[in-house]
């Protein structure tokens, strides 16, 4: 029984992602309260100098086959649930992202153990383990304890800080092989598309006015884009409205899209879920105008108001218009 | 080819969200549930395959307020077969238990795609999408954003941050999580929705006892109580738009005009 905490690490063509970090920070936190180590499982081919950064680890699990050189839930799953059989970690940290959360579901059926999602914090209470994880888009968060022996938790970002963690090391390398077999996948990679040309590049932008589906229908946007022009910068927006094809797919902020990290950030009826609010964790200066008290945006913006953006954006965009510039 | 969508109806967050008086739960007395967002993209996704390649739709959902709507304005835009799970959802069904009773029903319908949506905003044990795989011995790829069938496999578009896609082959039958749908989900007129209220039928199908094991518990719930706010501004439009000009100009982020 090694009962250590293990991160499952994710990497994409060649370079490990952030939430790698972040879940080993709350590995770390985990590992030191519980007084065991912490491992990262590193699965690839010829990837063996990924684990360069992955110092926070006390050990690295390294494992090299040709079928793990890009991510594939079947090859992943069966090689994380073949090595946790044999080694028994206490718990095993994914991140809750495209390929976390393809395999953490079959992992935790594999190993008979609860699964915890989103989560963002993890603590010691009364020495026991704990999780908090945000739910309902950021408006509720749910906590207890996490099972033993075993249990698979999947992290979001914005508890942790990926920077702090970003080690040189580790300690060792440990390196094994596949103890599953990795023939027969029924799901394979065939290639990867680059992401649609851009004519501007939202992370570069100093000022951004981004909006959510609280701008209701397309031709709305149009109040955004003079609000935009009066500030010098450019619309980006959320998920459903890109979704809706109501602005380009290179201007989506959050999760799947873009972090951005302008000077100034205006939130037109955004409501600030997980997804979107990770994209602007970088914001120098954020101004929300929602209707909803309650949104989760006002408690990551700096300014706010409850009015209605229809009301709201003629008067302030035609202020900012004929302001006088020092 | 038979492509079946399970529905989920998840709380509205527009709503002002309440805990129960066990203080582990959400208070679903008032609750009002919407459509999983995401699940109008599976539908939407059903329906573009259905009509490049043929084949047959089912839409699944529980029994709870809203499920006919969502039944018959999937009718209305094309579904042709419609099922209401009978049982006790009341209470909130975890994705464990959900999964367990989809997977028998689902099972018995032979399908060679299942179109889950790719997670709702109140899950708290993984997603129901690939522990139903598991459960039906199918592969599952999720974050999917567009679908082409042929020759009995599955080429899926994945996403990864920033844009960038895998295309995946995936032997059928699997189940997808289905993030975004080629196209906007389509808009149906109420009209149609009516009519198929009339013609439509839904069949009814009990699932028993749930059994909600592998999930971890939750011991407390809380409204987020933020450590930071906005500074909130109050007053007419014109005072609020003064304030914001006044924001702005103190940190010299007024543009020079050009
Ligand atoms: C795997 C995954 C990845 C995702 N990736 C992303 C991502 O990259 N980026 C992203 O943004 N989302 C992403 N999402 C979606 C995310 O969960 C939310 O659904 C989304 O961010 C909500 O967008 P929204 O704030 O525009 O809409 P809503 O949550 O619907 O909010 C609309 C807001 O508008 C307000 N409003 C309404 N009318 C007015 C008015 N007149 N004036 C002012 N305010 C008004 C409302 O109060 C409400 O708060 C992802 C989800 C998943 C599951
Ligand atoms: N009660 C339910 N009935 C039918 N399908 C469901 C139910 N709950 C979840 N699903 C499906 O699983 C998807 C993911 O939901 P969840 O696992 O709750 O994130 C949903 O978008 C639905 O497609």
């Amino acid at each position: 029984m090694s009962q250590d905490i293990w991160v499952v690490v994710e990497t994409l063509r060649g370079a490990v992602m952030d939430i790698t970090y972040t879940s080993l920070a709350a590995g770390r936190i985990l590992a030191d309260g519980l007084g065991i180590r912490l491992v990262a499982v590193l699965l690839g081919h010829n990837a063996e100098p990924l684990a360069g950064t992955l110092g926070t680890a006390d050990s690295v699990i390294y494992v090299d086959h040709a079928s793990l050189a890009d991510f594939t839930p079947e090859a992943y799953r069966r090689t994380i649930s073949g090595l946790a059989k044999e080694l028994a970690p206490r718990a095993i940290l994914f991140g809750h992202t495209s390929m976390g959360m393809d395999i953490a579901c079959g992992v935790s059926l594999d190993l008979n153990a609860p699964l915890i999602s989103s989560c963002e914090r993890v603590k010691l209470e009364d020495g026991r383990p704990w999780y908090s994880s945000p739910t309902c888009g950021g408006k509720i968060i749910a906590e207890g304890p996490i099972p033993d022996p075993v249990c698979v938790l999947t992290i979001v970002p914005g508890g942790y800080k990926p920077e702090a963690v970003r080690l040189p090391g580790p300690k060792e390398v440990v390196r094994m092989a596949p103890s599953a077999a990795l023939e027969g996948l029924r799901i394979t990679l065939k290639k990867y598309i680059e992401p649609q040309a851009a004519d501007v590049d939202i992370a570069k932008e100093p000022m951004l006015v981004a909006v959510g589906r609280g701008i209701q229908q397309a031709d709305n946007i149009a109040l955004a884009e003079a609000l935009a022009q009066a500030l010098g910068g450019v619309v980006c927006g959320s998920r459903p409205v890109v979704d809706q094809g109501w602005l380009p797919v290179p201007r989506l902020v959050g999760k799947s899209g873009v972090s951005v990290k302008p000077k100034c950030y205006v939130a037109l009826g955004v409501s600030g879920a997980p997804e979107h609010v990770e994209g602007i964790s970088g914001a120098e200066l954020i101004i929300a105008i929602n209707t909803d008290p309650r949104a989760p945006i006002f408690n990551v913006a700096h300014f706010g108001t409850l009015l209605s953006m229809f009301d709201l954006l003629p008067a302030l965009t035609e202020k900012i218009r004929q302001a006088p510039r020092p | 080819m038979h492509i079946v969508v399970p529905i989920k109806l998840a709380p509205d967050l527009v709503e002002d969200l309440e805990i129960d008086a066990g203080g582990a739960a959400l208070d679903r007395t008032f609750l009002r549930l919407i459509i999983n967002e995401f699940d109008d993209h599976a539908i939407e996704q059903a329906f573009l395959l259905k009509e490049r390649g043929g084949g047959q739709v089912t839409i699944v959902a529980p029994d709870l307020e809203g499920a006919d709507d969502v039944l018959y304005t999937a009718a209305a835009k094309g579904a042709d077969r419609l099922i209401k799970l009978i049982g006790d959802f009341s209470a909130g069904v975890n994705c464990h238990a959900l999964a367990r009773t989809l997977a028998k029903v689902i099972g018995d319908l032979h399908p060679d795609l299942v179109l889950t949506g790719v997670q709702a905003h109140d899950d708290l044990d993984g997603a129901v999408g690939p522990l139903l795989a598991e459960h039906l011995g199918m592969p599952y790829l999720g974050y999917v954003a567009g679908l082409t069938v042929s020759d009995g496999k599955c080429m899926a578009r994945k996403e990864y941050p920033g844009g960038l896609v895998a295309e995946m082959d995936v032997a059928l039958p699997a189940v997808f999580g289905i993030q975004a749908a080629e196209k906007p989900p389509r808009y149906v007129v109420t009209s149609l929705i009516t009519q198929a209220m009339k013609s439509a039928t839904i069949e009814e199908i009990e699932t028993g006892e749930f059994d909600s094991g592998g999930a971890a518990a939750v011991e407390r719930m809380s409204r987020l109580e933020a450590t930071t706010h906005a500074e909130m501004i109050e007053g007419s439009t014109d005072q609020v738009a003064d304030k914001l000009v006044a924001v702005l100009r103190e940190r010299g982020l007024l543009a020079p005009r050009g």
